[in-house]
């Protein structure tokens, strides 16, 4: 049995425009030691999915255990053996960062010399030497996320959650957050992890579930999503967007399916089903059309295309709305 | 990078659940429910330590009272069979505390919309800690107002005329009630969607609540129903057993309803009340809250 088993989750919230399906028969499945991406827009279902498994909420319907634990029923001993950092991190903003771990050591269980020993090894492994005697409230969104993550840790769990770790962070405190994860899943942590970026699932784990609609809609290694829909894109970048009316006839008629014009104007794309092949055509017949270009090129598909092709919309449309408000470095 | 954490001690086997029925707060149960609800207590009050405006608020507030309504109503009201204020005081006591109670459910409030409580709803912590730490320094921050009250009080020169264990019982009675009503705060708190409901709702209610009670005026001068309000609300009764324990209450007529007349024991009754319905609802309440 896997660490990690949902069956049939259904999360029924009522609204005032009627119920709200958070979850719509969702199933998972992760092996012990493994780190699995749950992978979808905002809404789609992946925090609640988090709630439960991490005994804050309940589902209406369908069972979920951990460890063999039932989450439901013995939500306590689920506790002992998870971490969980959420998408706000949830530190204490009038605690200094030693304080907060301490304070989670305490609630662990742990003796007080002991919490006080692991907060402050915790607070040097994750670089936050100099914050650790501060109050929390002056630290940036990024400090912030490490203690909350941290707080995960105190204890060794088995099971490590992690919902949208670094939603509202900037690419910097996001790569550093990255590596800080890719260190702790290599020791067999078994890791969920919830992203809307594309990248991240790609970056951090071993499997991924897309999920839509409070339904897994696909599920695989990056690799295998990425085979699904097959074959290459080609990608020309014109230098001047007069030519693109030109352009997009040749290549649609190498591709399979219509090309995408980028918002430049300039960019093109298409899918291809023998990628060498068809950019050798597609850059031949350019040239005789006298079109110039700045670059051109042939790329695998990424996960935005995967997600593109599976539920009709692109995953990144949905990210305006994301908590932007923890931005600072 | 290595993060090695070390030996889980638990007290119980972790695939166990936690022993139920015949003893129901086993030792190392209880021994967890003291040492969580500490834990949790700690936490608010480094915070009242590190927020200044809060503590301000609590300090200058009492002082404040006490001497606005001593200084300015003190010369126009009349109270008949007391100097107005030796009769004052335990009004001002009564209404600090439970406007000090009203911290519990802004802060509980607070917390959920933080994100903090889904922390602590994720650790294996006793489930009524976070609101035991909460109640505990509501109790805390009102045991100080009450003592600044009471030396503001004495420098404006309000006596206490009884026994020094009378004195230590009308001190207790407060605090026994606005810890009692610290509970039914922090469910309303767990209940709102946001801090500022509290802090709105509290002002509308405890105001009237307040004002309307024999803790600044007389009863009997109020218009009839408003006398009846003011006879049978907890807060009069809680004003007048003060008043009394206190030994301030001079010539002045009790009124003739039962809560009156045994004011201590109505205090008493009520706290009881409070406590017995609103610690299990708020423990209920906390088992199913998360943020947003």
């Amino acid at each position: 049995m896997a660490i990690i088993e949902a069956e049939g989750l259904k999360k029924i919230y009522s609204s005032k425009s009627g119920p709200v399906h958070a979850l719509d028969g969702m199933n998972l499945s992760v092996p012990q030691g493994t780190v699995k991406a749950l992978l979808g827009p905002n809404g789609a279902g992946k925090t609640t999915v988090v709630k439960i498994l991490t005994t804050l909420i309940q589902p209406t319907a369908g069972t979920a255990h951990i460890d063999g634990i039932d989450v439901r029923r013995n939500p306590k001993a689920a506790r002992r053996i998870i971490g969980v950092s959420g998408q706000y991190a949830a530190v204490d903003e009038n605690l200094t960062g030693l304080e907060n771990l301490e304070m989670v050591g305490r609630l662990y269980h742990l003796g007080a010399r002991e919490a006080r020993r692991r907060a402050q090894e915790l607070i040097d492994q994750f670089e936050l030497t100099e914050a650790g005697n501060r109050p929390v409230k002056g630290f940036s969104g990024g400090m912030r996320r490490r203690i909350d993550l941290a707080g995960a840790l105190v204890i060794n769990p088995k099971i490590l959650f992690l919902d949208e770790p670094t939603t509202g962070l900037d690419p910097r405190s996001r790569i550093s957050l990255w590596g800080i994860i890719q260190d702790l899943v290599k020791d067999g942590t078994t890791l969920l992890l919830t992203t809307q970026y594309l990248e991240e699932a790609d970056q951090l784990s071993d499997d991924i579930a897309v999920i839509d609609g409070g339904r897994t809609i696909a599920e695989g290694t990056s690799d295998q999503l990425k085979a699904q829909i097959g074959g290459h894109r080609v990608v020309v970048s014109l230098v001047d967007a007069a030519d693109a009316g030109a352009a997009t006839q040749i290549l649609a008629r190498h591709g399979e399916g219509e090309p995408v014009v980028g918002a430049d104007g300039r960019s093109i794309e298409v899918a291809v089903t023998e990628g060498p092949r068809a950019l050798q055509y597609i850059l031949s017949e350019l040239g005789e059309g006298g079109i110039h270009l700045h670059d051109a090129g042939m790329r695998r598909p990424s996960l935005d295309d995967v997600f593109l092709q599976l539920t009709g919309h692109r995953a990144e449309d949905t990210e305006q709305s994301a908590p932007q408000k923890e931005a600072a470095a | 990078m290595s993060v090695l954490a070390p030996e889980d001690r638990q007290p119980e086997n972790p695939d166990q659940p936690a022993r139920r029925g015949a003893t129901p707060a086993g030792p190392s149960e209880l021994a967890m429910w003291f040492s969580d609800g500490w834990t949790v207590t700690k936490r608010n009050l480094i915070k009242l330590k590190r927020s200044p405006d809060m503590l301000i608020f609590a300090v200058l507030q009492p002082i404040m009272f006490v001497l606005l309504f001593s200084q300015i109503y003190g010369g126009s009201i009349e109270v008949e069979g007391s100097d107005y204020t030796q009769y004052l005081m335990a009004g001002i006591f009564a209404q600090t505390v439970i406007f000090g109670s009203t911290f519990s459910g802004s802060a509980m409030a607070q917390d959920l919309k933080d994100g903090i409580i889904d922390r602590f709803r994720t650790l294996p912590m006793s489930p009524s800690a976070v609101l035991v730490g909460r109640t505990n320094s509501d109790l805390v921050l009102n045991t100080l107002s009450v003592t600044i009250m009471m030396g503001t009080g004495f420098l404006v020169g309000w006596r206490v005329t009884t026994s020094f264990s009378s004195v230590l019982a009308g001190i207790g009675l407060l605090l026994l009630f606005s810890y009692a009503f610290s509970w039914v705060m922090a469910l309303l708190g767990m209940s709102v969607k946001s801090p500022e409901v509290i802090n709105n709702a509290s002002f509308m209610i405890l105001f009237p609540l307040t004002f309307i009670s024999i803790a600044f005026v007389q009863s009997q001068n109020l218009p009839g129903p408003l006398e009846t309000f003011a006879n049978w609300n907890p807060v009069s009764a809680l004003v007048q057993a003060v008043r009394e324990l206190f030994g301030n209450t001079g010539t002045v007529p009790t009124p003739d309803v039962w809560p009156m007349q045994n004011a201590v024991l109505t205090v008493l009754i009520g706290a009881a009340f409070m406590l017995v319905v609103f610690v299990p609802l708020c423990v209920r309440k906390f088992a199913s809250i998360s943020s947003r």
